[in-house]
């Protein structure tokens, strides 16, 4: 630890805390040597001059150290230390208070009985990142790395390969270390193993990241559990990464911080504009890239890619879903902040105006659904379905749950094989041909997952198609958010 | 001046010398890594002829999937048992 991080000692006796910019301060330095000439063992701490208040032979704190570590609001403070260890605390004047601190009666002839303080120089909102570098910097083990005078921030972070094609906001101490107030958890956490390198991924990382991502110290729990779901083998973040198909992780977001934090479940969903949706999403692309190593070109093979993986995260809307949230409906309480990951590409819209009974919504749904990929592969790809608000309520109208949903989705898109082996209609791909015989479902049970969100006026749904799934592949992956 | 925080992992990558490729593959045991792409078997089964057929010994191995890394004890087990390993890309 170095010097600034420790916390000084309080000497013994009587303690005052003062700056000259404070009206409160001037006032009382007539009692402060009141104290002294009765003898009063006093100590005072000046926070701005360091001649202040003459004749009290003050102890310069413009360093603030002593008034940032010992938790110093307002001055005046007075304390009363004995062997080291604050006993008693009064702030601002306070005759009778003062009185009884110190032993001393008489104090402070011709003032008003009291007077509030002013605010400390060390909890200065204008101070408080300097401060925070200052006295707990050395918490952070990540590299520093001076940017030289002429050197443009935003240019800096391009040129060294820590973007991601976008200007990202350049992590310094003190914004790392706001971010980090947003988790209980130490900065030398592991949170995850990163693929592709296998390097130990740190809240500490994930905190550069974020902050290099945009987002707010509140959104740090949720990139946290996303990097930890993202980094399992079970999502399997390296094929994810390395896949030459066009898909990247997509984030779905259940609980109640989502409106805590201020999620966008509505209109444009899926697009730009909020900033929790967009930075989230972007962080742990960020930590991929940067602590993970994998980059476009490199371990990154997409054939074409898509622009959701610059950042894709979502939350479902809860409240105006006739269904209980995904989360809950994959195991987790009501009421939990949960992440789900899966392996997307971009969205596609289903647009269905006519509908008005389920049978032929779930009908349409699923002849659109069936072309996911290829109109002839199956069981391979899993798929979410991002039902608007306008084709949820024909559902709830009917009183269709997820469940009555899903079967008759999984219904019409039982295919028999010989519509689908390779050669059929004219098209060589497909499945192998001794599937000819069989009868095929279009997504493995469990394959489909139903997301209620959207703006309130438009017929449409949309399709976010995924990747070789399963054990094979990568399997939808949820992780509890916790602070 | 601003300072900024390393984003990355930090770790420097270590280099490592390759083997000399050997003269001829004859005695050599070569191990041929399927790993688990469609039909990669069909060309592994041709390279393998193509190796007995120069007095190679092969050994075939495989991935339980292409989407990760092969397991560690695989790569142990290939490493131990093997001069040469030839691994499959295919569709």
């Amino acid at each position: 630890m170095s010097a600034a991080t420790l916390r000084p000692t309080l000497p013994d006796g009587v303690v005052a805390v003062v700056k000259r910019g404070c009206p409160t301060c001037e006032l009382v330095a007539p009692v402060l040597r009141q104290l002294r000439e009765a003898g009063v063992p006093l100590t005072v701490y000046t926070q701005d001059d360091p001649a202040f208040p003459e004749g009290t032979d003050p102890v310069d704190d413009t360093s603030l150290a002593m008034s940032w570590h010992h938790d110093i609001d307002t001055v005046p403070t007075l304390l009363r230390v004995f062997g080291g260890a604050e006993e008693a605390r009064t702030e601002g004047w306070h005759r009778q208070r003062w009185e009884g601190l110190t032993g001393v009666s008489g104090l402070g002839e011709g003032l008003p009985e009291t007077r509030p303080g002013c605010g400390s120089l060390s909890v200065d909102p204008n101070l408080a990142g300097e401060l925070a570098v200052r006295f707990t910097g050395s918490r952070l083990r990540s590299r520093r790395i001076e940017l030289a005078a002429l050197e443009d921030e935003m240019e800096a972070l391009f040129d060294r390969g820590w973007t991601d094609g976008l200007p990202v906001v350049p992590p310094t101490e003190a914004r790392v270390l706001r971010m980090l107030e947003g988790t209980t958890r130490e900065p030398d956490d592991v949170v995850a193993v990163a693929p592709p390198d296998l390097a130990p991924v740190t809240v500490e990382k994930v905190a550069v990241n974020a902050v290099m991502a945009g987002c707010k110290p509140e959104y740090l729990p949720v990139v946290l559990a996303a990097v930890e779901a993202a980094c399992t083998d079970e999502f399997n973040i390296h094929g994810v990464l390395a896949t030459t198909m066009p898909v990247g992780p997509v984030i779905i977001v259940n609980g109640p911080v989502r409106r805590r934090i201020g999620m966008n479940a509505g209109v444009n969903v899926l697009g730009q504009g909020n900033r929790a949706n967009l930075t989230i999403g972007r962080a742990l692309q960020l930590v991929i890239r940067n602590v993970g190593g994998g980059r476009p070109g490199e371990v990154d093979r997409a054939a074409h890619g898509n622009p959701g993986k610059l950042s894709f995260c979502f939350p479902e809307d809860e409240e105006g879903s006739p269904w209980e949230p995904l989360s809950v409906a994959r195991g987790f309480a009501p009421g939990a902040d949960v992440v789900t990951l899966f392996p997307g590409e971009g969205p596609r819209c289903v647009v269905d105006q006519a509908s008005r009974d389920p049978e032929s919504l779930a009908s349409s749904l699923a002849s659109a659904l069936r072309t996911l990929h290829h109109p002839k592969l199956v069981l391979g790809f899993d798929a979410i379905l991002v039902v608007g608000p306008e084709h949820a309520r024909v559902f709830r109208d009917a009183g269709w749950g997820r469940a009555e949903v899903l079967a008759a989705i999984h219904e019409r898109l039982t295919i028999p094989g010989s519509e689908l082996v390779r050669g059929a209609g004219g098209i060589a791909e497909g499945v192998p041909e001794h599937l000819a015989a069989a009868t095929l479902t279009k997504f493995r049970p469990g394959g489909l997952l139903l997301v209620h969100a959207g703006g309130g006026a438009g017929l449409f749904s949309a399709i976010i198609g995924g990747w070789a799934n399963g054990a094979v592949g990568s399997q939808p992956t949820s992780r509890e958010i916790t602070r | 001046m601003t300072t900024i925080l390393d984003p990355t992992s930090e770790r420097t990558v270590a280099t490592r010398e390759r083997l000399a490729r050997p003269s001829s593959l004859e005695g050599k045991v070569v191990g041929l890594l399927d790993i688990s792409k469609p039909r990669g078997d069909v060309f592994l089964d041709r390279l393998e002829q193509r190796l007995v057929s120069v007095g190679a010994t092969v050994r075939r191995f495989k991935k339980p999937t292409f989407t990760k890394p092969a397991p560690v004890d695989l790569r142990h087990e290939i490493s131990t048992q093997c001069d040469v390993v030839i691994e499959a890309l295919a569709d």
